[in-house]
């Protein structure tokens, strides 16, 4: 044994710990600091305020609840196009599409997901809006739809590209016994392939969620960025502010340590949380799930 | 385990930091040899390096003066940076730049927070700038008031019906709060100049991060109304003529109608110097004031201080 011991092997292997354990360290660091500039907001501003209505920053109006509805308004339009469009889109592209068109789709697709969304944004400002205000006889193009539909867009490979990677892997023995108990082609897929393939599938949904809420310069373009809480669902297509647009926007001018400076890291620690709420979701999902197959398979 | 995890990281923090000393240092010694390089020329006649900062309204006025002060004086440098009124007041105050751009006057905390500070903050008017009221081509309103603009974005007056014009929601479009033109907005016209008045923008106020967005959404609709300088308006926007009050005459914002004071939406754009400026710093500001930097202001769409 001594003699397969070597510097080399050492390193390699120190090396690939410490990267695997900085990630934790990162993450760790990343919430120090936005507990550190964010928590003194709750000394400053009370909290009553806090969740109050208006956004006017410069006159002291430090109410979030416009920013954290207009995120979760854009959030869930973007996941109401994006969820049905990607699943079966990888549906087509791993059950139904001949070799030649899969070998095809999935670079298109996967390239598509590089996209820089600053670009899409530009086409949104520049296309986009202006049809949809003529579409639907809107007052103005930049509204929260046009948001969700862009997000829609940027995650749509991401889902496309796990979800597909997902059903790929379900055993090809799983299809075959299906289909020759007699179950149709539809079946097999709804039945079958996609259930064996449910953890996979959720991981693409979250992950294309997570890509939707963290998204900042396209939807800072086409949003509007008016404060407004949304109340209803039909305040879709009317302008909202989200608060990843809110701390591009404002960040650049603010003055550092000063009440405002703070509550927009208040607002990053709200984004923080959510993202944790979704994986942490998204993860108890996968687990109970794993753990009732294990259960049917003993 | 643990320990050696401990050591690696250890190790590593410590190449880490020798990399970005060596770079730091290596960026240090391209600076130190940049600055002197220029300065070696002149190190008989004056200190030459002028540190410009300030306003992001006069940020690209201020570059165009600096590179045609410097091709006209080679010996001089003139760094220009933007980020707002305030941080350059604040750089000033802090005696870290020399002159500092301004879309508004000092403040007078700002005045006091300077002489605590051992600084005096001299002005200097360097242009003058309209803030145009601006519509799409086809809306076929052709002037307001300044009670109608504050009515406009408060949110009293929503439909283009009531101004006259065909029955169409109004969309109000805005820079974004960290904007100098934002704040003298809601001052002069949202609130009219009045200090003790509280209006806010109406909350459904569109707040666009660039001027470009806000001309290429008023290009597009009909019901949009918005607010920019005059040296952003292109010609396929409409500019509305304002009056400060009903029985007043309605103006068109223009160079002419600036400088006579018939434009009721026109403000001053500051420098300020710390101190009497002298040597190579009065000159260049004493060159601003002249014809030839003057003609560029004019060039960039912002109006000259003396026309003629």
């Amino acid at each position: 044994m001594r003699k397969s011991f070597s510097w080399n092997e050492l390193l390699i292997t120190g090396l690939i710990k410490v990267s695997g354990y900085s990630a934790i360290l990162f993450v760790g660091l990343i919430l120090f600091f936005l507990l550190r500039e964010g928590l003194p907001t709750l000394g400053e501003v009370p909290l009553s305020e806090v969740f109050s209505k208006r956004w006017y920053p410069i006159e002291d109006y430090f109410g979030i609840l416009p920013l954290l509805g207009g995120s979760l308004i854009v959030t869930l339009g973007a996941t109401m196009i994006a969820v049905p469009i990607g699943i079966s889109t990888a549906i087509f592209i791993s059950e139904i599409a001949p070799r030649w068109a899969r070998e095809i789709l999935k670079p298109l697709i996967e390239l598509l997901a590089g996209l820089p969304s600053v670009v899409l944004g530009f086409l949104g400002v520049l296309i986009f809006t202006s049809l949809l205000r003529r579409a639907l006889n809107l007052p103005t193009g930049l509204t929260a739809f046009t948001g969700s539909f862009l997000l829609g867009g940027i995650a749509i490979p991401t889902i496309v590209s796990v979800a597909e990677d997902a059903l790929d892997a379900v055993p090809r023995s799983y299809r075959d016994g299906a289909l020759a108990l007699g179950a149709t082609k539809w079946q097999t897929i709804w039945r079958v392939t996609l259930p064996a393939a449910r953890s996979g599938v959720l991981t693409a949904i979250m992950l294309g969620i997570g890509r939707a809420i963290g998204e900042t310069m396209a939807v800072m373009m086409v949003t509007g960025n008016a404060p407004v809480l949304p109340v209803r669902l039909s305040m879709l297509f009317s302008p909202v502010r989200t608060m990843t647009a809110t701390i591009a926007a404002e960040m650049g001018e603010v003055a550092s340590g000063s009440v405002h400076f703070h509550v927009l890291f208040l607002i990053g620690i709200i984004l923080f949380l959510i993202s944790l709420i979704v994986n942490v979701i998204a993860s108890a999902v996968v687990f109970r799930q794993r753990k009732r197959s294990e259960r049917i398979l003993s | 385990m643990l320990h050696l995890m401990i050591t690696t990281i250890i190790a590593l923090m410590k190449i880490l930091h020798w990399l970005i000393t060596a770079g730091a240092t290596l960026a240090l010694v391209g600076c130190a040899v940049q600055s002197t390089t220029p300065g070696a020329g002149i190190q008989q006649s004056e200190s030459a390096y002028i540190e410009n900062k300030g306003s992001d309204t006069i940020v690209n006025l201020a570059l165009a003066w600096a590179e045609r002060y410097q091709q006209l004086h080679p010996e001089v440098r003139i760094s220009v940076t933007g980020g707002g009124s305030g941080t350059g007041i604040a750089a000033l105050i802090n005696g870290t730049v020399d002159i500092a751009n301004a879309s508004r006057k000092i403040k007078p905390e700002e005045v006091e927070k300077a002489e605590a500070n051992g600084t005096q903050p001299v002005e200097f008017v360097i242009s003058r700038d309209a803030i145009a009221i601006i519509v799409n081509k086809n809306n076929p309103v052709e002037r307001l008031t300044l009670q109608q603009i504050s009515d406009i974005y408060s949110g009293k007056i929503n439909n283009w019906r009531e101004l006259g014009g065909e029955d169409r929601p109004i969309v109000r479009l805005s820079r974004e709060t960290n904007s100098g033109t934002h704040v003298y907005f809601l001052e002069e016209v949202l609130r009219l100049g009045q200090a003790d008045n509280k209006t806010l923008f109406s909350t459904d106020t569109l707040l666009l991060p660039s001027s470009e967005g806000i001309s290429a959404e008023i290009r597009d609709n009909p019901n949009a109304i918005g607010y920019d300088g005059l040296g952003y308006v292109t010609p396929d926007l409409k500019m509305l003529a304002v009056a400060s009050n009903e029985r007043g005459e309605y103006v068109l914002p223009s160079a002419e109608t600036v400088n006579n004071d018939t434009y009721p939406i026109a403000r001053d754009l500051y420098m300020y110097s710390n101190g009497q400026p002298g040597g190579e710093l009065k000159r260049y500001l004493e060159w601003i004031s002249s014809r030839e930097a003057q003609q560029i202001v004019e060039d960039l769409g912002f109006v000259p201080i003396n026309p003629q």
